[in-house]
């Protein structure tokens, strides 16, 4: 396969490849929780940590590859991870906020589109 | 060694990204489609990071920022307007 891939030390790319496995691992997880879970609260925190997760391994390890090709830190990454890790919880925090709205709503009659099965509609 | 484990690592991300499009599709109520458009935007970031490593340039960087701020905009709007019925108030 002749992708462009530097050829980095031994070290780095071990520590790039286990990061990039793991960050992968977290990904995957987190999109199969959210296709297999059984409602919507539970499948809502598989996605914001697990992908998160698999977002700042995938950073991480660009990290090592571009510092350690260079010789100097690479900083890009450092700008996508923190506002990865900012917005995710409060993107979180709205539609679990929506949810309930709509969960609220079913309660008085109007039970078209309820996202939350009944135990956590009251 | 980074090269051995591409092809897992991309299959992963494909996977979750096929996983989540199928919870956009299917999903039975307004904030499943829209965690799901969050997750795919997520996973579609971290994929042009991985791009970006593997054909070994930062060019990407700039990108993945740029779908970062979009899809986080794109949620806040979706989710207010499940919350509230309108995106921006009138007074």
């Amino acid at each position: 396969m002749s992708t462009g891939i530097a050829d980095l030390p031994l070290w780095a790319d071990a520590l790039v490849a286990s990061l990039l496995v793991a960050a992968a691992g977290f990904a995957f997880v987190g999109s199969l929780g959210l296709a297999k879970l059984s409602d919507f609260f539970s499948r809502l925190h598989g996605p914001t940590k697990a992908a998160t997760l698999g977002v700042g391994g995938m950073l991480l390890a660009s990290m090592i590859h571009f510092g350690v090709r260079d010789g100097a830190v690479s900083l890009h990454e450092v700008l996508i991870a923190v506002f990865v890790f900012l917005t995710a919880p409060v993107s979180g925090h709205l539609l679990a906020k929506a949810a309930l709205h709509l969960a609220g709503r079913s309660l008085e009659g109007d039970a078209a589109a309820s996202p939350a099965k009944d135990d956590y509609a009251n | 060694m980074t090269a051995a484990v591409l092809p897992f690592v991309t299959l992963a991300f494909v996977a979750g990204l096929f996983l989540s499009a199928y919870r956009l599709l299917r999903g039975p109520s307004a904030p499943d489609r829209i965690l799901a458009l969050d997750t795919l935007y997520v996973n579609a970031l971290a994929l042009l990071v991985l791009l970006g490593i593997v054909l070994d340039t930062k060019l990407y960087f700039e990108a993945a920022l740029v779908i970062a701020l979009l899809g986080f905009v794109g949620t806040v709007a979706l989710a207010r307007f499940v919350l509230r019925g309108d995106i921006i108030e009138p007074r």
